[in-house]
């Protein structure tokens, strides 16, 4: 199969010996006029992935930034139509990859094959659920494997050596690393045991590794472009978004993507 | 023991391991670990010496004549649950737990709680065992189950109040697993109910059959006979999935789980999943689930904080499904009316989850839809539920007066 919209991103950054950056938006926070500015934004400045939210009611991966904009977004009636509403006006204007973020049961809510029909419609490129792990339902990731959507899947720190492997062999896109155990959220430091871990993680990795889950700060962003292929940024940005709107976002996004730049050099 | 038919985890299309990949070798290890454990004398030994000395058991079978007047069907058997240490069938699954987090040498454990009878059988097991013990639990039952959170503390868990969300037991049950997600090398989580990611539906229901096995064998001596009717209470469904276990393979005997129905059917207020909901992914696994068009889960609502829940144990799905059980539902009110009745009829204090079943019962009995021999878990005792059916009825017990 030729690679998608995300695996020739991927490949034209290894050709230029550069490190992705892959921020989160959470869709309809804090408002749905906000999350198409975000996007947008992003894009424009060189975003190589977006990771597009779906709210859900109970997300328990997540921590306590994640959790309150998803709040905060169903409290404002967004829901799974408005994510691709956003995705088809950045469509018209970009080309740039999206992997859809969300818990499996809107996705299951749907029905399966209509959601993956209606996103790939819409233009999305990826789909990653938190809690459809590896094995978990083979049937139901069968389908989303054999579609035009990349499933993207996720290793932790706790997996286990064989499992990585596997992991690696059947995820899609890339391979998303959990910088550490525990949910989402922003944080003052990273691991010191990560450069370690993301390096075991590639040498069993057919597609390219990106780390996320306490990457912050451009300092961050540094640490983890010289060890991974990219880094995704989630909860640091939805705090900026609440903190100085769309434009403070978007300037912590570009501090972001320039310290990825000079990681890659 | 017996383990789920088919694919490992399922309970027809149920069940399932929808979690974070983070968690996915702690189940594994329960997996292994809680299987090697079934197969030690040593271990069975001691659960069961425990359950004996402890929590007290066998509960006695108890035939309640008066009641059965009342309700117009007899003979009527309560399992007396109740009559457990801590006053609920929830010990018998902590217990067994905490023995279990002995032997993979997890120093802290974690629990959810809603009215707090699951928070307290933990804290118990753990001021046992002398383990650390942290009870997650909604900001809104704190409030009005202020009781059990004291009693907590003082068998020496920290209770930590949950402010995100419906502030209930959903929301406890998605911080106990944010905690699991952030501590697992050194934590278990004592699941409190048939519901999870595998194997933890499968752990609950084996250590609370034991309600089942001596209810069946209780009846059997008395009666010569099975019972034709096995009623419970349905939140998360332990109680019910331990009372019905030992009965699944008696194919005369009629299982029926009764769901809180809250403010009625279809009023938006209940926690009727099996009535009401569609399969959906909660906390781990794939079950009937209160949720909109969206497959947002939706807020549940039942006076018996136990029964709050939007979710429901994957095995009963498949009963439902397979047509094995049948689950039906009572509000609010008859279950209020049932938590006074039973008092003064037997000089018993149902808890409200517990009223319930009764309130179903009563009402079946009265219209000549149930078939005796019944036999009702009487899954907890209602002193925990005093103060707030008193307000309830314009009544304050905690002042000691009328208005």
């Amino acid at each position: 199969m030729p690679p998608g919209r995300i695996g020739a991103r991927f490949e034209k950054l290894a050709r230029e010996g550069r490190r992705g950056f892959i921020p989160y938006v959470t869709t309809g926070f804090p408002s749905l006029g906000d999350t198409r500015e975000m996007v947008a934004g992003l894009a424009e400045l060189g975003a190589d992935v977006i990771e597009l939210g779906i709210p859900f009611s109970d997300p328990m991966a997540d921590g306590p930034t994640i959790q309150r904009s998803s709040q905060e977004a169903l409290d404002n009636g967004t829901t799974v139509d408005d994510m691709f509403e956003v995705l088809r006006d950045l469509r018209r204007a970009s080309d740039v990859p999206v992997v859809i973020f969300s818990y499996l049961n809107p996705v299951y809510s749907r029905g399966v094959d209509a959601f993956i029909r209606e996103a790939v419609e819409a233009g999305a490129d990826g789909i990653l659920p938190t809690d459809l792990p590896l094995g978990a339902d083979s049937e139901l990731e069968s389908r989303i494997l054999e579609s035009p959507l990349d499933l993207v899947r996720l290793v932790a720190p706790t997996t286990t050596p064989k499992r990585i492997r596997e992991i690696a062999l059947s995820s899609q896109g890339f391979v998303y690393y959990v910088a550490r155990t525990g949910v989402t959220g922003a944080r003052e430091e990273l691991r010191s045991a990560l450069a370690q871990e993301v390096s075991a993680v590639r040498s069993v990795s057919p597609l390219p590794v990106a780390v996320g889950f306490g990457v912050s700060t451009p300092g961050h962003a540094r640490a983890v472009g010289a060890a991974a292929d990219a880094a995704v940024v989630g909860s640091a940005l939805v705090n900026r978004l609440a903190e100085g709107g769309v434009a403070a976002a978007l300037a912590l996004a570009g501090d972001l993507r320039r310290a990825l730049d000079e990681a890659g050099r | 023991m017996t383990t789920p038919a088919g694919r490992a985890g399922r309970y027809g299309p149920y069940g399932g391991r929808y979690v974070p990949e983070t968690l996915i070798p702690a189940l594994d290890e329960l997996t292994d670990a809680y299987a090697e454990a079934r197969a030690d004398p040593s271990f069975l030994a001691e659960f069961d010496a425990l359950s004996a000395d402890y929590v007290g058991r066998p509960t006695p079978l108890y035939r309640a004549r008066r009641f059965e007047t009342a309700a117009g069907v007899g003979p009527v058997y309560l399992k007396r649950e109740d009559l457990n240490h801590t006053g609920a069938h929830k010990i018998n699954n902590t217990v067994g737990q905490a023995l279990l987090a002995r032997r993979m040498g997890k120093p802290r454990i974690i629990a959810e709680t809603g009215a707090g009878q699951h928070g307290v059988a933990t804290a118990t097991a753990c001021a046992l065992f002398d383990m650390e013990c942290v009870v997650y639990m909604g900001m809104e039952d704190v409030e009005r189950q202020s009781l059990n959170v004291y009693r907590m503390e003082l068998l020496g868990a920290e209770v930590r109040p949950v402010k995100s969300g419906t502030r209930t037991l959903k929301d406890a049950t998605n911080e106990a697993l944010r905690d699991w997600v952030t501590n697992v090398r050194d934590t278990h989580y004592i699941i409190g109910s048939v519901v999870g990611p595998h194997p933890f539906p499968m752990i609950v229901r084996d250590f609370q059959a034991v309600i089942g096995r001596e209810a069946r064998r209780q009846i059997l001596e008395v009666e010569g006979r099975l019972p034709r009717s096995v009623v419970a209470c349905v939140g998360g469904g332990s109680n019910a999935m331990g009372m019905f276990h030992a009965f699944v393979e008696d194919g005369d005997v009629a299982l029926i789980g009764v769901e809180a129905s809250g403010h009625g059917l279809g009023s938006g207020h209940s926690s009727a999943p099996l009535s009401e909901g569609r399969p959906g992914v909660l906390h781990g696994s794939l079950s009937y689930l209160l949720q909109d068009a969206d497959g947002q889960v939706a807020p549940a609502h039942s006076i018996a904080a136990g029964l709050d829940y939007p979710g429901v144990g994957p095995e009963h799905s498949h009963l439902l499904d397979s047509g094995r059980a049948t689950y039906v539902s009572v509000g609010d009110a008859a279950a209020q009316r049932a938590f006074r009745e039973l008092p003064g009829l037997e000089g018993i204090i149902p808890a409200l989850e517990t009223a319930h079943a009764l309130a179903w019962v009563a009402e079946a009995g009265r219209r000549g839809e149930i078939a005796p021999p019944v036999a009702i878990c009487l899954s907890g005792r209602g002193d925990k539920d005093v103060v707030h059916v008193s307000r309830l009825a314009g009544v304050d017990a905690g002042k000691g007066s009328a208005p």
